[in-house]
């Protein structure tokens, strides 16, 4: 072979290689997304604010297409009703879509308690939605990755890829996902995803007229609810799950599961 | 407004009862499909364990038992998916996960370990009946006359014997050497099919009931349990229809010289129904220990999920676990198989109870698991929906559970007539 042929083809080898090897290079999803790094969001909850008046669960309903007459939903409001003479109480009636317009506690397969106003110990409104916990034990148990967390730290389910198992239903421990009743997939709160990576509020923060909702970029220490978190008592659920969760709580009792 | 719109019911709505306070999403997601799928891959595994035992540990007196499980686990394969199937919200989505397996669920690595354990019955299979094969192919070769049915026959054979045609006394020797390797490789991989199996609840950090380490263990115990139990069940109802058949001369190979007569089907049943029922009491005795020690131990450390376990077991469930699951699903048949004068009628009765009792194990978890609520402040009930008036409430229903009940016997009863499981070719080394 002459050298100006070995040459040639050896240009030609390498450079027929080189194109499939370039398109082998994975593009890595999230820097094309180009996430924000400097962004994480979180959730901050004030139950001293929560007064139970639904708002929040019907602009969440209406926001994200859950229909108002299916039991679910992916963020609700608890009661809690503590007696003088040490009774507890909890309900949340359709998840609070409603609001608590009554003071009789439902107890479930249409039974109701009344409570003497006079026997009242303590009482009080928690809101509740997924914590986007920092170590998420939903993401982990899917088996086909169809619920993932983003770089921003919201964990988030790719509709067109969940093949509707329930895992991550059962891997939650705070009830926080559910079947989606017409799309037949998991369906949770998104931290309104599509809005908050606009710029706007969630459309529960924004619905609540008394300020007990809050969402907040923990990175940036110079934004006032982050400020509330690093300087103030706040607790968290269930951290004994190890799951490490985004949602703040404000004025939280032991018997808040 | 629109609240006021009939309702819409969510899934798991139509089968979960709520009582007290229950977290307005919790239902009963896991229902009969999840509690038939490790039911009916406990069979597959412990019918696979079982056939091994002759194999591999060469327990002469199970051969006829061991093949027989051994053909009646490739025909339970295929139905330890349907259920999963069954039960998926988006069914035509399931291939996804073999596409993108996401390895740090528990449920990923099912496609990989089922189609290996697939791979190695098929394999296994084939060994044991490679010599059939082949003698299928003579015998239908040197017919004279052929019909449509028979070039059929013999097309499927020469096909299952993939061109290997040597039935020299070393080639078979050659076979089941092959044989008790792939019986070797199998015991590991079926305990792993199954006990991972468990480990898919036990690792559920959020549920109380099904958070132990032991989970995966209790379920390889519990599922030889029931493959061994029911081997013996089907086994000797087989040998009941071919004695009344040997009787009767209704079968085709009644005619042969060499059947069996009624007698030796007799004989040969006693002795593999006694020395197998044996098994089974150890693997019972295995399982029901580590399912009591799992008990206790919640009731001695008290954590902060045993007020609520404990109204559920003790007081909710008691009927189901201790009258139904250990009862009259262990006790009676211990007490049946060890007390003096048995027999294989009794044995058989013993075995239908014991699958009876892994079958309300499997629930007392599975549902039982889901019976209280994650506020650990109300209770959910299940009522397993009978007269399906949807395809869920088929699917995931009485009727979706007997259809995945119904299967494994039908796939046998077709499997038997290519791979006959009472077949004794006196040439095979086997
Ligand atoms: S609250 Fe539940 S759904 Fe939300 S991230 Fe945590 S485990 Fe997942
Ligand atoms: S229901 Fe969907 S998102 Fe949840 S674990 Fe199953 S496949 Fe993943």
């Amino acid at each position: 072979m002459e050298r100006r042929d070995f040459l040639k083809n050896s240009i030609m080898i390498v450079a027929g290689a080189s194109v499939p090897l370039s398109a082998l290079e994975f593009v890595d999803p999230k820097e094309v997304l180009a996430a924000n790094l400097d962004i994480h969001w979180a959730f901050l909850l004030n139950t001293h604010k929560c007064v139970g008046c639904g708002f929040c669960v019907k602009a969440c309903k209406t926001e994200n297409d859950i229909p108002f007459n299916a039991k679910v939903t992916r963020t609700w409001v608890e009661r809690y009703v503590y007696t003088k003479d040490d009774r507890r109480y909890i309900d949340s009636p359709d998840g609070a879509l409603n609001g608590y317009t009554e003071s009789r506690i439902d107890l479930g397969q249409g039974n109701f308690q009344e409570i003497d106003p006079n026997n009242v110990g303590k009482a009080f409104f928690v809101p509740k939605l997924c914590n986007h916990c920092e170590t998420p034990p939903c993401t982990q148990v899917c088996p086909v990755g169809a619920t993932y967390k983003t770089d921003d730290g919201v964990v988030l389910v790719d509709k067109e890829w969940c093949i509707g198992c329930g895992y991550c239903i059962m891997a939650c421990p705070y009830g926080a996902r559910f079947f989606h009743p017409t799309d037949h997939v998991a369906d949770k709160c998104t931290f309104c995803y599509h809005r908050i990576t606009k710029g706007l509020e969630t459309a529960c923060v924004n619905a609540c007229p008394f300020g007990a909702r809050k969402m907040l970029n923990i990175k940036d220490i110079n934004d006032p609810n982050t400020q509330i978190i690093l300087n103030e008592r706040v607790g968290v659920l269930k951290d004994e799950f190890g799951t490490r969760p985004q949602a703040f709580y404000i004025g939280l009792a032991q018997e808040v599961r | 407004m629109i609240e006021h719109a009939a309702d819409m019911i969510v899934h798991g709505e139509a089968w979960t009862i709520k009582e007290l306070f229950v977290l307005p999403n919790e239902y009963i997601y896991w229902s009969i499909q999840i509690v038939m799928y490790p039911f009916m891959t406990g069979l597959v595994a412990g019918a696979f364990v079982l056939s091994s035992l002759y194999h591999v540990f060469h327990v002469e007196k199970l051969k006829e038992i061991a093949k027989f499980s051994l053909v009646f686990s490739f025909a339970l394969l295929p139905v330890a998916m349907m259920p999963l199937l069954l039960h998926l919200q988006q069914p035509f989505r399931g291939i996804n996960v073999m596409m993108t397996p996401h390895f740090t669920s528990a449920i990923a690595a099912f496609g990989i370990v089922f189609t290996t354990y697939a791979c190695i019955v098929a394999t296994e299979l084939w060994f044991v009946y490679r010599v059939y094969f082949v003698r299928q192919v003579e015998k239908i070769r040197s017919q004279e006359l052929k019909s449509v049915f028979d070039i059929g026959r013999l097309a499927l054979f020469t096909a299952l014997t993939l061109g290997a045609m040597d039935t020299s006394k070393e080639a078979q020797v050659k076979d089941h050497k092959a044989c008790s390797t792939m019986a070797a490789i199998g015991i590991p991989v079926a305990c792993f099919l199954h006990g991972y199996a468990g480990f898919i609840f036990g690792s559920v950090k959020a549920n109380a009931l099904w958070m132990t380490p032991l989970m995966p263990v209790i379920f390889i115990c519990s599922a030889v349990v029931s493959g061994i139990a029911l081997c013996i069940l089907c086994y000797v109802i087989t040998q009941e229809i071919r004695k009344f058949m040997a009787k009767r001369k209704m079968a085709r190979w009644a005619d042969d010289p060499g059947a069996p007569t009624v007698e030796q089907l007799e004989g040969a049943k006693q002795e593999e129904v006694s020395m197998v029922s044996n098994y089974l009491l150890y693997f019972m005795i295995a399982a029901v220990t580590l399912e009591i020690l799992d008990m206790i131990f919640r009731g001695y450390t008290q954590v902060k999920s045993w007020d609520i376990l404990r109204e559920v077991l003790l007081d909710r469930d008691f009927t189901k676990i201790f009258i139904l699951q250990y009862g009259l699903g262990n006790v009676v048949p211990f007490l049946m198989m060890i007390l003096p004068g048995r027999n294989v009628r009794r044995t058989t009765i013993a075995c239908a109870l014991v699958l009876f009792g892994v079958f309300m194990m499997r629930w007392n978890v599975v549902i039982g698991g889901q019976a209280f609520s994650l506020s650990f402040a109300g209770f959910m009930h299940y009522h397993l929906p009978i007269i399906p008036h949807d395809a869920e409430t088929f699917k995931e229903g009485f009727f979706g559970a007997l259809t995945v009940m119904v299967t494994p016997f039908v796939l046998f009863y077709f499997i038997n007539k290519i791979m006959p499981a009472f077949h004794k070719d006196e040439d095979v080394v086997h």
